[in-house]
């Protein structure tokens, strides 16, 4: 496969570690009410989907860059890549 | 002389004679032969057995689809079992032998098989041989092992090399046939980068096998000119003797170049096949056409074939593969192949099934007629022809050619799973469903049959595929060619067959697929799984379509009611070695290699694999027989005065900004907001789900500046995990990370001595007393007179003990340096062993203690996971699986009588209960002899441990033959109060 | 019709017309007490052990393709019970003790072959972590043995151990484990379901649940709706999507495994080798082709595919303890979908939708446990309590706590 890494350009997926869905940027609240059921929802429970998945690499052998995949899971077709971080920050991650 | 069978013409060079031998037995074959028309040449068809029935088999095809003619080629550490005679080229001294028989190829023992072919239909094995039960293994399965397997592969380690390589084009064409050299030409004259890719060593595809002329040239002509045009372009590679193994995601192909199986052995410094992989921004599958066969009784005799491949043999390897022959065919290429025969002089009589086969002056045709049995025992002799009329007739002819049609080669279409489609003119599946992406397919691969509709269509294919990556194409002038129309009418066997094959290798008959129908084996995956139809060395190239057909024919439906069948990689069967490149024996995984290695190798250190690291294990002193009397002298003597120890493999990542300290808080389980800036404090990592991730230290060099240092193994996770929660999760905190374990070599120096060893080098102007520089202490120093370093006053020992850094380039002169001021204290380097003994005698935590399923709470260390901030994995720590109350602690133990041993791996229990998995009470994490104790001892995780201080428990170990009592007891078994390492 | 030695000699005298459908294709009924989703190894077992041990009738098995097309016909075809923990090693060894005698009982020759299973041993750590492996089977009443090089060396002469990067130390066998003819297995279980009466529904499949207040009452097919008293799912890698129609989420990600059979050699391997610091595990079929295969490809898959690196990979750690391997071809590679639980263990649950029960999160390891997990299931489904070997493969031990975690690597179901 090969990634579309938006600053450096396209690269061969085996240069990425991969971590799994991109829900693993929302982390719960810890002070929320139930935490403890939202913590066990956002570490375990998966959509796991057949089609379109966003999905977390790790730019390893790279620039370390996390960055978000958007990847077909039954063709492994690439649609999207973007830096984990302004994703994350478009989640509302920032302080 | 080169074979009573040579005919005249052909594409070999007879100035070149080359000697050869199969079975033992000396052949001469020219230069451009292959071992099998080399072998037809000189008139021997017999090449091969097969797999089930032990029939005698020769050649089918001329090339890689061949099912048959499969050899042991080469001897000795270079002996390759299966190998196709149909693509093996001949070199001078080639040596082959047949397979799959015993004693000899004309004499098979277990031809036998045949004679009790009635018993051994397609699954038979899965209703037998289970009474007795014992008598599968022992009696039943040894016996049917040995008699399947084809050939045999040697013991001796593979003696040559193998390469892999990374290719990078705008247009990778698969197949130099006329489409695939049209677009090749039409995609280089457009200056786009270009890959031509063919298995063959002659290029041309079918321009090099048949006679058809290209405007007013021959083909091979042709072929061989356009090739020579495409060399001359820079911009083009041409690979010949390259299979295109696969298509894999986002235009990778993998593809074999086989540099060196044409020679007796690689050139010095060559390897024997590369790997490459392709990086392709479009491609064309331009592979041709593969025929099929009919099937009809006693159809597998040496001496029957395809008609293309006689027709190859005859135009290509001017090689006559019959004194008489027949050409049994129902369309209008096997024409084709009588009329070539004819033309060289072999007698030929046409067998076609079409009542309204074409007819000809040159040779007789029979019209609506079929072949319904063969004679022959180890070769052709005569066959038996059904008239139109229903009357027989009996043709003594020694070579049969087979028609049944093309298949266009749809393999690599289906590697993404595509499903080819049933296109009812052809009567053959064409490429259909979703091709790899930026693939496409021109000539005979896509259907278009005809010598003109390959070149046009390649030609197209490639204009449209630079235009897709926005380059305009030129359109070089193609040469007229034969367009003559598909006309065939399917014929997939010939009705009332008793024994006709439809997998030749396999031993799959007409009859087996009508058992597997009958038995509701119906779909095609079981169809193949059933009666192993299509498993066989050549994948069903020539037998699946056959198979599916004559299962239509049973269940009543058409071909595609029943379904397809698709390919998976590789199109060829591929050496292992060259997929495994040079990665073997000692270069299998790269080395790293410690600042101080070359140093200890001088000392004569044994060294571990510690992952990719190696490491020194203990350091032999003259004298010493046994590896426990250096470790045991390392420890003793580091305790005593003073010993360093190679530290440089922990992880060491540096941490920077203003949030440095915020950030350290959430990565660790415990507090470090607080730490003075000149201050070290251990730290436990936790992953999110709350289970032990890695421990270590950070050390505060500045208001924002941290060293974090992890635990070897997990210097890389540890980092990773870092940047997730600096990226992912805390995006706008200010810090900044860095990876530094390469950049600084690291020393343990522990011992009562180590501070005036680190004294004597440390520049005067730092103050390393036990005030100016206390325990945990940490800080930017200069050594042996203005060396930049760092110093962490740590201990994994638990002796007064300092870790220092250097620029990794100083960390050979360091140690050095250290051994050199050492001596007055009689310093010792030690190795990996005695760093491990004193650890486990100072009860700290390693790799075996933090295995991936403990807690800070069955560390002992449930109160460092701090309740007044939020860090990675608190939160789900507090799940009750995790706080049960007789959780898992870890303790110490030692054997009750002080010979016996502590096992690591092997199991607690409570005195007096079973031995079993109900009453399991821990195990043991890690164990050692114990100098400074005088016994061994050992850390493990037992219920309720920090309870049980005292107790006597069972170590048990059934594995390897323990069972004594040992006394539970503190992890901390020297200077359990500390004193030392404050000293 | 009872198979034997003596039945195919007269069939073969007798043009083998005498043999019948191994199984029946039914056709779908309004109802059945059982349905079961995914005609596997596992949903086949499941229907057979509860109708031969649980007595049940009214039992379907739908599946949307084809029989054992799945899975149990794309794995490496190994058995073994060479767990650590207790919550997996006492269901697996029961598994193997059904494997040993699951020909008798199935009346079906599934080549069942106990040549061994070697773990080899490249450093100290690892011989520690092994020998309380090895322990923890001998506890739990499984066989196991360590073994010094020079015994393996016995067995396995052309191992590379004098030029290798990570030297054999030793290696953990479990004699009693090997490899069984694994497309049988579905067909044996399949039959063996048939004769017990239950329906087995090809290419019919699951649309949709008919679920009311919180009780499941059928599944929409694609052959129509079909009511049960009781919705069995058992469909690997399709488990989030199956599930998903019931507005489950899974603790579970489906990832693509790859295998490897080369092409037909005379005996080579005796048993099965595993070499885990490389990725690489292999044995060799009756037929002669060494199976092997190495990790997954690391990301979440449906494409039953799988790319050039790990086959590379793979290659790689196979040439590093067989340098003779390099002579031998690769003939064919596939790629099966994987149910990667979050802690590498399996699920065998009811859910919290009442009729509806769930068996799925085997990873790479369903294969060997068919029979057990068919038996355990069938015994939940019947008496609705888990069979004793799989009490602790609950739904809930993630929210509790209570991983079954081998690997120790946590919620990453890639390093499973």
């Amino acid at each position: 496969m090969i990634i579309n890494h938006p600053i450096l350009g396209p690269r061969d997926a085996a240069e990425f570690v991969y971590k799994g869905d991109a829900s693993l940027i929302n982390r719960p609240d810890p002070q929320s009410d139930n935490a403890a059921e939202r913590f066990y929802e956002y570490g375990y429970l998966r959509d796991n989907p057949a089609g379109l998945h966003r999905e977390l690499w790790f730019h390893e052998q790279g620039d370390r860059s996390w960055l978000v995949v958007t990847r077909d899971t039954t063709t492994h077709e690439i649609t999207k890549v973007e830096l984990a971080r302004d994703v994350a920050r478009a989640e509302g991650r920032s302080r | 002389m080169t074979g009573k069978n040579r005919l005249n013409g052909g594409l070999i060079d007879r100035s070149t004679s080359f000697g050869f031998t199969f079975d033992g037995v000396r052949y001469s074959g020219c230069a451009g032969d292959t071992l099998a028309s080399a072998l037809l040449a000189n008139g021997v068809r017999l090449m091969g057995r097969s797999f089930k029935y032990h029939r005698p088999r020769g050649p089918m095809t001329s090339g890689s689809e061949e099912p048959n003619a499969i050899v042991e080629l080469r001897s000795g550490a270079r002996k390759e079992p299966n190998t196709r005679a149909t693509t093996a080229e001949l070199f001078d001294g080639l040596v082959a032998n047949s397979q799959n028989r015993w004693p000899s190829l004309k004499w098979d023992a277990m031809a036998i098989n045949d004679l009790f072919s009635p018993f051994l239909t397609a699954g038979f094995y899965y209703k037998t041989f289970m009474w007795p039960k014992a008598f599968w293994e022992k009696l039943y399965e040894p016996i049917i092992r040995r008699a399947a397997g084809l050939g045999s592969l040697g013991h001796d380690p593979d003696p040559d090399s193998y390469d892999k390589g990374f290719l990078h084009c705008d247009l990778l064409i698969i197949g130099a046939g006329p489409a695939g050299l049209a677009a090749a030409l039409t995609a280089g004259e457009s200056g786009a980068r270009v890959i031509l890719a063919d298995e063959d060593f002659v290029l041309g595809g079918r321009l090099i096998a048949d006679t058809g002329m290209l405007a007013d040239e021959d083909g091979a002509a042709w072929a061989a000119e356009t090739v020579a045009r495409l060399n001359s372009m820079p911009n083009v590679r041409v690979m010949s003797r390259s299979t295109v193994i696969g298509a894999f995601d986002h235009g990778i192909y993998g593809m074999v170049e086989r540099v060196s199986d044409h020679l007796p052995e690689p050139a010095p410094g060559k390897p024997r096949q590369i790997l490459w992989r392709v990086y392709s921004k479009r491609a064309i599958l331009a592979g041709g056409a593969t025929e099929r066969p009919i099937v009809f009784e006693n159809n597998d005799r040496p001496g029957i074939m395809l008609a293309s491949a006689m027709r190859a043999y005859a135009n290509r390897w001017a090689v006559s593969t019959g004194s008489a022959v027949a050409v049994f065919t129902n369309n209008d290429d096997g024409h084709r192949t009588a009329a070539d025969l004819v033309s060289k002089g072999v007698k030929t009589t046409v067998i076609d099934t079409r009542p309204d086969a074409p007819d000809t002056a040159d040779y007789e045709t029979l019209a609506g007629a079929s072949v319904t049995n063969t004679q022959g025992r180890l070769g052709l002799t005569a066959i038996e022809v059904t008239l139109s009329s229903g009357t027989t007739r009996s043709l003594t002819i020694d070579g049969l050619g087979v028609s049944g049609g093309w298949n266009p080669n749809v393999h690599l279409t289906c590697h993404q799973r595509g499903r080819p489609q049933w296109d009812e003119k052809l009567a053959a599946f064409i490429p259909g469903g979703t091709l790899p992406s930026g693939l496409s397919v021109a000539g005979a691969a896509s259907g278009a049959f005809s010598t003109h509709a390959a070149l046009q269509t390649g030609q197209a294919a490639a204009v449209q595929a630079l235009g897709d990556l926005g380059v305009k194409s030129s359109t070089p002038d193609l040469p007229t060619a034969e367009d003559a129309p598909i006309r065939v009418t399917p014929f997939w066997h010939v009705a009332g067959a008793k024994r006709a094959w439809v997998d030749q290798q396999n031993d799959v008959t007409a009859k087996d697929i009508k058992l597997a129908h009958q038995e509701n084996f119906r779909s095609v995956e079981h169809l193949k799984r059933y009666t192993t139809l299509g498993m066989a060395t050549d994948q069903g190239k020539t037998s699946n379509i056959a198979g599916l057909a004559i299962m239509a024919d049973v269940a009543g439906k058409q071909i595609p009611e029943v379904g397809t069948t698709i390919f998976r990689p590789p199109y060829t069967p591929v050496a292992m070695g060259v997929l495994a490149g040079r990665s073997r024996d000692k270069t299998f995984r790269p080395v790293r290699k410690t600042p101080s290695h070359y140093w200890a190798e001088e000392q004569g250190a044994v060294f571990v694999e510690v992952g990719m690291w190696m490491r020194a294990q203990w350091f032999p002193q003259p004298g010493e027989t046994h590896w426990r009397q250096s470790v045991d002298r390392e420890v003793l003597q580091t305790r005593k005065s003073v010993g360093v120890c190679d530290c440089t493999t922990l992880g060491k990542i540096d941490v920077q900004g203003t949030d440095a300290a915020e950030f350290l808080n959430k990565v660790y389980a415990n507090g470090f907001a607080k730490l003075p800036v000149g201050k070290t404090r251990y730290g436990l990592m936790l992953r999110e789900d709350g289970i032990a991730m890695d421990d270590g230290t950070a050390a505060r060099l500045a208001d924002d500046h941290f060293v974090v240092t992890t635990t070897t193994a997990n210097a890389v996770p540890v980092y990773r995990h870092m940047e997730f929660v600096r990226q992912c999760l805390f995006p706008d905190m200010d810090v900044q990370l860095i990876s530094t374990t390469e950049a600084w070599a690291q020393y343990a120096v522990a011992g009562p001595n180590s501070r005036k060893l680190l004294q004597k080098i440390v520049d005067p102007e730092f103050d390393i007393s036990n005030d100016g520089f206390p325990f945990m202490a940490c800080g930017e120093i200069t050594v042996c007179g203005g060396l930049r370093a760092r110093l962490f006053r740590i201990s994994f020992s638990g002796e007064l003990a300092f870790e220092i850094a250097v620029p990794t380039r100083y960390g050979d002169a360091l140690m050095r340096r250290l051994m050199e001021e050492g001596k007055e204290f009689d310093v010792v380097p030690y190795g990996l062993e005695a760093l491990g003994v004193m650890r486990i005698e100072k009860g700290h935590a390693a790799g075996n203690e933090l295995n991936g399923t403990t807690t800070a709470n069955n560390l002992g260390m449930g109160r460092m996971v701090s309740k007044a901030k939020d860090s990675i994995g608190s939160k789900l720590s507090e799940r009750p699986g995790l706080n049960e109350a007789d959780a898992l602690k870890l303790v110490g133990l030692k054997p009750v009588n002080s010979d016996d041993k502590v096992v690591a791996g092997a199991h607690l229990m409570t005195k007096g209960t079973p031995v079993d998995a109900a009453h399991d009470q821990g195990y043991i994490t890690s164990a050692c002899f114990s100098p400074n104790l005088g016994c061994h001892i050992g850390l493990g995780y037992l219920k309720s441990g920090d309870t049980r201080i005292g107790e006597i428990v069972r170590l048990v170990s059934p594995l390897t033959g323990v069972d004594h009592e040992v006394e539970v007891v503190s992890a901390h078994f020297v200077d359990p109060e500390g004193e030392r390492l404050r000293a | 019709m009872r198979y034997s030695g003596f039945r195919v000699i007269k069939e073969a005298l007798t043009g083998h017309r005498g043999w019948g459908p191994a199984w029946r294709d039914a056709a779908p009924k309004p109802h059945y007490d059982y349905v079961i989703i995914g005609g596997g190894g596992h949903g086949l077992a499941t229907a057979y052990y509860l109708a031969k041990e649980f007595r049940q009738s009214s039992i379907a098995v739908i599946e949307k393709g084809w029989i054992g097309g799945g899975n149990v016909g794309r794995n490496t075809t190994i058995i073994r019970s060479n767990y650590l923990l207790d919550g997996n090693e006492p269901f697996y060894e029961f598994s193997l003790q059904l494997w040993e005698g699951l020909e008798q009982e199935l009346n079906y020759n599934a080549m069942v072959s106990q040549r061994g299973i070697l773990n080899l041993i490249h450093s100290d750590g690892q011989r520690d972590a092994f020998i309380r492996r090895g322990n923890a089977m001998i506890l739990n009443g499984a066989d196991a043995e360590l073994l010094t090089t020079e015994q393996i060396v016995a067995r396995y002469p052309f191992l590379n151990v004098n030029n290798a990067r990570f030297p054999i130390k030793g290696g953990l066998a479990q004699h009693r484990g090997g490899t069984v003819r694994h497309d049988a297995v579905a067909w044996g279980y399949a039959r063996g379901a048939d004769q017990h009466g239950v329906d087995i529904i090809q290419n019919c499949e699951v649309t949709g649940f008919q679920i009311k207040d919180g009780v499941c009452t059928g599944v929409e097919t694609t052959r129509g709706f079909i009511g049960a008293k009781k919705v069995a799912s058992c469909v690997a890698g399709s488990s989030s999507r199956v599930m998903g129609m019931a507005g489950m989420r899974l603790p579970i990600e489906s990832h693509v495994l790859q295998a490897f059979v080369s092409e037909g050699l005379k005996p080579l391997l005796p048993g099965v080798i595993t070499f885990g610091a490389g990725h690489f595990y292999c044995s060799q079929s009756d037929k002669g082709g060494l199976v092997f295969g190495g990790d997954i490809d690391g990301y979440n898959s449906y494409a039953q595919r799988g790319n050039l690196p790990v086959v590379e990979d793979v290659c790689e750690g196979g040439m590093a303890i067989f340098p003779n391997l390099g002579r031998a071809r690769l003939l064919r590679m596939w790629g099966g979908v994987m149910d990667m639980s979050m802690d590498g263990s399996p699920i065998i649950d009811r859910t919290h939708i009442d009729g509806l029960y769930f068996n799925g999160g085997w990873c790479y390891g369903g294969f060997k446990a068919t029979p057990a997990s068919g038996f355990a299931y069938a015994h939940l489904l019947a008496t609705d309590t888990p069979h004793k070997t799989a009490t602790a493969y609950r739904l809930d031990r993630f929210a509790k706590g209570g991983m079954i975690d081998e690997k120790g690597v946590g919620n990453q179901p890639n390093l499973h």
